[in-house]
């Protein structure tokens, strides 16, 4: 196909895609919404709407919409209407929704959100902070299906790419435009790819990095789930501009929707000439392959990333060389994250000034957070960079949940710090939050509240870096062991002030001497948490308390003067530690609890409590 | 020393050594092929023995012991055979800090194997996952295909696995 | 090479631009403590003990990078002794061996152990930390190889000698993270699996986790019974590197003072492989004109490395054909010494116990073979390396530098230069030109030494003209050290490519002078000195030495044939010298 061909599409999908009568029904059919039963009330849906006999009704599936809570989410499109949202659908409402809404044009109100006048999701405060660059399809185009894409000038930034720029100007727009990589270390991509293009070889490479391994962060699953052909296309981009024919997306295997959905978008840009020999008659040829991840979170570190896909074990390997002198096979090749290519095309279609526009002077553009923990709205947010983190707590994810208090965010997953309170007024970038000891990460953000212990939090972050540690050099694969061994000493209240030393010594260690950033940033959590909440540590150590109660050995589980007698615990209580006789106030014997805390949750008197 | 094979690794009619194989020949010649290998093995075997795995490295001319290495290395490989119904019980940092540790304590106690055991009657195979994705419906399980989150309360626990036990 | 200006602990050194600080370093007279770094073998830089600090033109580099791996660069500066350098290097000791069975006393390694010399020399006096160590898997089934996990320090240095070295690929990194381990696939012994004991893995191994399978104790035992008479054979290259085991340089001869040590220890008869180094010239030498004159398989290919035997059993069967049927000139001894030594001296051979010296722990194994047997008498009953040879020396208490040279006994104690140079790559080729170039040309030709065949170059080859019948024919030979480049000769030589008549494969580096069984030498004198080279040297040096220099003039061998054997390949030669080879499979369960 050609350039004008494509125009062509475009004008007759984009008036598929904003239906001139009758509705268009999306269904937010990402990971979490088809585990919510997505699934169900789309063919729901469509079997009402067929039982019917509606006419000019189109229902999609689409990509994350946002707001894991109110998932499943229904969003109905109307011409010359605000769209309408409805939450927590399942196969009834559903019904009800075709019944009343599609067939008869009467809103559902009771399955909108609770919120006096609010009838769609913009109208929420959870939206109203964001800005949508990155996920701007996501939640509204069907990503099985190329037109929606193409709809929204999908593909005319490679079309202009490839037809009125040279690969030097290609590479100087992405220099222009600040974009920062989003996979975590925050590196210039306009600089990684000239670094590339410099390099003269028979063949270069380009990798989409989706193995998002950060737990607690789905941003780049949303993205490829909602709108994969923002990454081919930009993929093709990047290859045309450092001179890569061949690409490829390297997917962690957790994710089946998003791969299955990658497939089919190859495939259909591959029909349409958009990928492959020759494209757009420019004479530039481009292809990709989908390689999947096994299970290892250090295969996100490039050099591990590039083993694995070679076939071997993702074990990292000393840079320098970096890849873009020397990487898949020896040869050039540039490795970007999902979210920073995803902004890649819009930035080719309005200009670097555009992109600079969102954000700070540092930071340009937008990021897109996975919202987690303790919130009461969890889910993926985009906002400009510079905005607070407060804001985005408080604002967009409207603080802890049950009334709370919130205690501090962890961003960065298991190579990030912990931020607390005092610094929430930081405007979040990728130095500021290094400033305040943390990092951005890939961007999963976690809140943890009064009830979470910072000693098991850090305990949690290195017993995962013990565990996905390559195994290569010695600071990490020991030395993070032996971390986290003395942590376990410290929750089990045998810690000694000397432990405290040790584990400090230890972390300079490890950050300074392990190969690579995995090992180099593995002792962040438990540095930052002892930083800032050094009190729980020496509670754990000196008082052998956990003062949030999380830390089992230290803590007894006692039966109030509130106990009623009426013998519910007793019943679950699986090591039978508990006595009394009807009526009358029961005991606990310490030495038989084993401190599950099943009794306090059955206890209908709030008698049981943790000491 | 044996010099004549007494393993009964016969692959020549066994319909699964076939799709290995037709798979290996349709791959054969690209570089770096032996994880896609394993894990086409791995959905057709449900686990890399050791007879699949020298299979695959006669084919592919990679050594027995690099093979080995990636399929340890890697979390998703498994050597011994899975139970019916796979149990992951996220340990994402969302889940973790939302309460997963007691669903595995329930699990535990339920299944009475540990994480990464499966039980005497080959019916659950009980692992601890990453990160399924569906953080905001923390604290999550998956058993098969089948997602369920929100378990705050573990009393759910047995009526769920009374489902798969049917 | 272009070549850059950089500073060390603040002394400037001009180095080529492809140098590494830890090379740069030792121009600069710095010694950078490793572990994991082998040269030209292993460059993976896991071990971390090796970091620096460096700053280019003032910007200082990110943590502390490795300085095995790290390239120099214009403007570099470097530090390599800093309290924090210091404290990083003796931190990550210490954590390797928080997780290793330290056991220093009664351990192989004691006194060439290079994580041993590596805390002496950081004044490292106790480990802090007692968490989960690794789980000790010490597997000592095979004849040659044990392998203890609990020493192992994970340098990889073995997984790359095997892999990439020798392109075998016995042992690999398994699982990951603290549960990493370097172990053959499935946990098998080494016994079961593709392995050929070539002992490579133990030369790279900084520590004992890798050693050979000690028969010293038999040694002993065999000494102290009245009722045996215990002859011994030491291999050509093992006089090239027994003085390591006792100070002195790499490559140094010895074989006067190894006599006498092997006296003194209390055999009863010492002898020299090169005696039967020599005969198998004789009966290799026919045999390939045979095959070339009647039609026979071709290439013919040598089989004196029982590491390379069981290579091509293993991997390339369909030559089993072409190797040559000779045993091994260890086997070769062990039969005579049991037949026509026994028999000339009246002597029941059931009453000899017959133990080689090797530079090898392959031929362990192979004095095992079944097919090594005459009339259910072993050839070879014990063979040790040159380190158990030193360790006995050692054991005896002899003060080897101080010892005087003495002479083997007769009558398999001659030898001639063509059987010394056996022990280097080329060497077997070179030894059987010179025989071979002179029977075809009928003369006592001068020009003997082939320097086609010498130099540590994988692959070797050179095609000459030799008067076959008369006619004057060209004969393509081929030389291959290295079980990887031996693979490369016979890929070519199955596609069609190459038409060679003569092929030496030796299953070592660099040949016997670099067995399996040799003296260790660290890694951090390797990087000055090439064992390959030297001690291929001691052993050419001493065959320019010898008068007797080809292998038909040995006045013991002219002896044995008109003796006993009659004419080589002649009946009595295949029932004691030649052998025959199976296809070998691996990785089987029962
Ligand atoms: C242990 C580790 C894990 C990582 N995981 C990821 C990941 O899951 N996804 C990702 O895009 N980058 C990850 N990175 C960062 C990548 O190595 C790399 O910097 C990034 O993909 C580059 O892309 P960008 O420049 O577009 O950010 C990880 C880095 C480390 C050290
Ligand atoms: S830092 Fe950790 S993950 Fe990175 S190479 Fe070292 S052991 Fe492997
Ligand atoms: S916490 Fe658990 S073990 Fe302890 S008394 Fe309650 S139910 Fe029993
Ligand atoms: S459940 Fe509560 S009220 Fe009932 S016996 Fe136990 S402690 Fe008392
Ligand atoms: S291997 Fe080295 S450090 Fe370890 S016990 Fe032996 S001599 Fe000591
Ligand atoms: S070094 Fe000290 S402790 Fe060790 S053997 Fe000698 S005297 Fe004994
Ligand atoms: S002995 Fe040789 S073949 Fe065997 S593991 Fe060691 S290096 Fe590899
Ligand atoms: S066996 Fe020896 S060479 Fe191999 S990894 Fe272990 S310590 Fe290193
Ligand atoms: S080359 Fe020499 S030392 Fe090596 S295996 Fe062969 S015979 Fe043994
Ligand atoms: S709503 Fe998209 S991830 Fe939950
Ligand atoms: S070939 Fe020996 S195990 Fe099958
Ligand atoms: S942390 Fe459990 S689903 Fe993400
Ligand atoms: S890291 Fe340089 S010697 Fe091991």
């Amino acid at each position: 196909m050609n350039i004008n061909e494509l125009n062509e599409l475009k004008g007759k999908a984009l008036k598929d895609l904003t239906v001139s009568e009758g509705y268009r029904v999306v269904v937010g059919a990402a990971s979490c919404g088809i585990a919510a039963g997505a699934k169900t009330v789309l063919a729901t849906l469509q079997k009402e709407a067929d039982a019917k006999g509606l006419k000019n009704i189109n229902i999609v599936p689409a990509g994350c919409i946002g707001m894991c809570v109110y998932e499943p989410i229904v969003e109905v499109f109307a011409p010359g209407q605000d769209k309408v949202t409805y939450i927590n659908v399942d196969a009834e409402k559903a019904a009800k929704i075709v019944a009343e809404h599609l067939a008869k044009g009467n809103q559902v109100p009771e399955y909108m959100i609770k919120d006096g006048a609010v009838r769609n999701l913009n109208e929420i405060q959870f939206y109203q902070k964001q800005k949508r660059v990155v996920l701007k399809n996501c939640g509204y185009i069907n990503p099985e299906d190329i037109n929606d894409y193409i709809a929204l000038d999908g593909y005319q930034a490679l079309a202009k790419v490839l037809t009125t720029m040279t690969s030097e100007e290609t590479v100087e727009l992405m220099k222009a435009s600040g974009l920062r990589g989003r996979g975590g270390a925050g590196f210039p991509t306009g600089m990684k790819w000239s670094f590339a293009a410099k390099n003269v070889a028979d063949q270069k490479y380009i990798i989409c990095n989706a193995d998002e391994g950060d737990p607690g962060a789905f941003m780049d699953r949303s993205v490829l789930e909602g709108d994969p052909h923002a990454v081919l296309e930009a993929m093709a981009i990047g290859g045309y501009a450092i001179g890569a024919t061949k690409g490829f997306l390297y997917v962690r295997a957790e994710y089946p929707v998003a791969v299955h959905r990658l497939k089919i978008a190859i495939k259909q840009a591959k029909e349409l000439g958009l990928m492959g020999k020759n494209i757009l008659g420019s004479g530039f040829d481009f292809d990709v392959d989908i390689r999947l991840g096994a299970g290892a979170f250090v295969c996100g570190e490039e050099t591990a990333l590039i083993a694995s896909i070679e076939g071997k074990r993702g074990m990292s390997r000393n840079k320098p060389p970096f890849p873009a002198n020397k990487g898949l096979w020896g040869k050039p090749t540039v490795i970007n994250n999902v979210e920073t290519l995803a902004n890649i095309p819009q930035i080719y279609l309005h200009g670097a000034e555009w992109f600079k526009s969102f954000g700070t002077e540092k930071s340009a553009g937008t990021k897109v957070f996975a919202l987690g923990g303790k919130i009461n709205n969890t889910g993926l947010v985009e906002i400009p960079m510079g905005i607070t983190l407060r804001e985005v707590i408080y604002d967009i994810g409207e603080g802890c949940p049950n009334g709370k208090a919130f205690k501090a965010v962890q961003t960065g997953g298991p190579s990030g710090g912990c931020i607390t309170t005092a610094d929430l007024d930081t405007p979040i970038d990728f130095d500021n939050l290094v400033a305040v000891g943390s990092m951005m990460g890939s961007g999963g953000m976690i809140v943890v509240d009064e009830d979470n212990c910072m000693v098991d939090i850090a305990r949690f972050f290195l017993d995962f870096t013990v565990d996905e540690s390559c195994g290569k050099c010695t600071p990490c694969r020991e030395g993070t062991r032996r971390m986290l061994e003395i942590l376990d000493k410290i929750t089990l209240g045998k810690g000694t002030p000397k432990d405290l030393e040790t584990l400090d010594e230890l972390a300079a260690n490890i950050r300074l001497t392990s190969l690579c950033a995995l090992g180099q940033t593995a002792p962040n959590p438990v540095l930052s948490t002892m930083k800032h909440f050094k009190d729980e540590y020496e509670a754990h150590v000196f008082d052998k308390k956990c003062p949030a109660g999380v830390c089992q050995a230290l803590l007894s589980i006692v039966i109030t003067d509130d106990c009623k007698g009426c013998t519910k615990c007793v019943k679950v209580c699986p090591v039978d530690a508990i006595t009394g006789k009807v009526k009358e106030k029961h005991v606990i014997d310490d030495s038989k609890c084993i401190k599950c805390g099943a009794c306090i949750d059955a206890c209908s008197f709030k008698a049981i409590i943790k000491k | 020393m044996q010099n004549e094979c007494k393993c009964n690794c016969n692959t020549a009619d066994d319909p699964r050594y076939v799709e290995l194989k037709a798979y290996i020949d349709s791959v054969k010649g690209n570089e770096g092929i032996a994880m896609s290998v394993l894990q086409e093995a791995q959905t057709i075997f449900g686990y890399l023995p050791l007879e699949v795995q020298k299979f695959i490295s006669q084919n592919i001319d990679v050594p027995l012991a690099e093979l080995y290495g990636v399929s340890t290395f890697y979390s998703q490989f498994t050597l011994t055979p899975r139970g019916k119904h796979h149990i992951g019980i996220c340990l994402g940092t969302a889940c973790y800090v939302r309460g997963a540790q007691k669903l595995v304590d329930k699990f535990v106690a339920e299944l009475k194997i540990a994480v990464g055991e499966t039980t005497e009657d080959g019916l659950f195979t009980l692992d601890a996952t990453r990160c399924l994705g569906c953080c905001g419906l923390a604290p999550v399980i998956m058993i098969d295909e089948d997602v369920y989150g929100k378990l705050d309360d573990v009393d759910a626990i047995p009526g769920i696995l009374d489902k798969y036990r049917g | 090479m272009e070549k850059v200006n950089v500073t060390i602990n603040g002394i400037a050194v001009s180095v080529p631009s492809d140098y590494t600080v830890l090379l740069a370093a030792r121009e600069a007279g710095i010694d950078i403590p490793t572990l994991c770094y082998l040269k030209d073998i292993n460059e993976i830089a896991a071990c971390r003990v090796c970091v620096v600090e460096a700053d280019i033109n003032g910007v200082p580099m990110r943590n502390l990078p490795a300085s095995c791996v790290l390239q120099v660069q214009e403007g570099m500066n470097v530090r390599t002794n800093t309290a924090q350098v210091r404290k990083a290097v003796k931190s990550n000791v210490e954590l390797i061996l928080a997780n290793h069975n330290r056991e220093c006393l009664v351990c192989k390694r004691n006194g060439s152990c290079e994580l041993q010399k590596l805390c002496d020399e950081l004044g490292l006096t106790e480990v802090s930390y007692e968490g989960k160590m690794r789980k000790a898997v010490v597997d000592d089934l095979s004849h040659s190889i044990v392998r203890d996990s609990s020493k192992c320090i994970l340098c990889g240095r073995c997984v790359s000698v095997c892999r990439d070295g020798q392109g075998i690929g016995v042992l690999d990194f398994t699982h990951r993270g603290f549960n990493t381990e370097v172990a053959p696939a499935f946990d098998f012994s080494m016994r079961d699996v593709d392995c050929i004991f070539c002992g490579q893995c133990i030369n790279a191994c900084p520590v004992a986790a890798l050693k050979e399978k000690s028969n010293i104790d038999d040694v002993w035992a065999a000494i102290e019974d009245p009722d045996k008479i215990v002859v011994v054979q030491t291999a050509p290259a093992v006089r090239a590197s027994l003085g390591e085991e006792f100070g002195f340089p790499v490559g140094t001869p010895v074989t006067g003072k190894m006599v006498a040590a092997l006296k003194r220890i209390g055999f009863d008869k010492v002898f020299d492989t090169n005696f039967s180094a020599d005969l198998t010239i004789m009966e290799e030498g026919t045999e390939l004109l045979n095959r070339v004159t009647t039609g026979g398989k071709l290439p013919m290919i040598t089989s004196c490395s029982p590491g390379w035997i069981r290579f091509c059993e293993m991997k390339y069967p369909d030559f089993l054909d072409n190797l040559s049927t000779c045993k091994s000139p260890q086997q070769m001894f062990g039969a005579i010494v049991k037949s026509y030594y026994a028999e000339k001296f009246n002597i029941d051979p059931k009453k000899i116990v017959s133990v080689s010296v090797m530079p090898c722990t392959s031929k362990k194994t192979e004095a095992k073979r079944p097919e090594m047997q005459v009339d259910g008498l072993a050839d070879v009953d014990i063979a040790l390396t040159t380190r158990e040879l030193g360790d006995m020396i050692k054991q005896a208490r002899i003060n080897f530098p101080a010892l005087a040279d003495e002479e083997c006994d007769s009558i398999l104690g001659e030898y001639t230069g063509a059987g010394v140079i056996f022990g280097a790559t080329g060497g077997v080729m070179e030894a059987a030109l010179r025989t071979v170039a002179d029977i075809l040309t009928g003369q006592d030709l001068k020009d003997i030494e082939y320097n086609v065949c010498r130099g540590i170059e994988g692959v070797k080859e050179a095609t000459l003209t030799l008067p076959i019948g008369g006619v004057p024919t060209e004969i393509n030979i081929a030389i291959a050290h290295g079980t990887a480049n031996a693979a490369k000769v016979l890929d070519a030589v199955r596609a069609g490519e190459k038409n060679y008549h003569f092929i030496e494969v030796m299953a070592c580096p660099g040949g016997c002078v670099h067995g399996g069984g040799q003296s260790h030498v660290s890694a951090k004198a390797r990087l000055d000195v090439n064992p390959k080279v030297n001690r291929a040297n001691a052993l050419y040096s001493e065959d320019e030495r010898q008068t007797l220099r080809k292998s038909h003039d040995n006045p013991e061998v002219k002896a044995l044939y008109a003796d006993f054997l009659k004419e080589p390949n002649g009946h009595l030669s295949h029932k004691l010298l030649h052998t025959h080879y199976h296809k070998r499979d691996v990785y089987c369960q029962d």
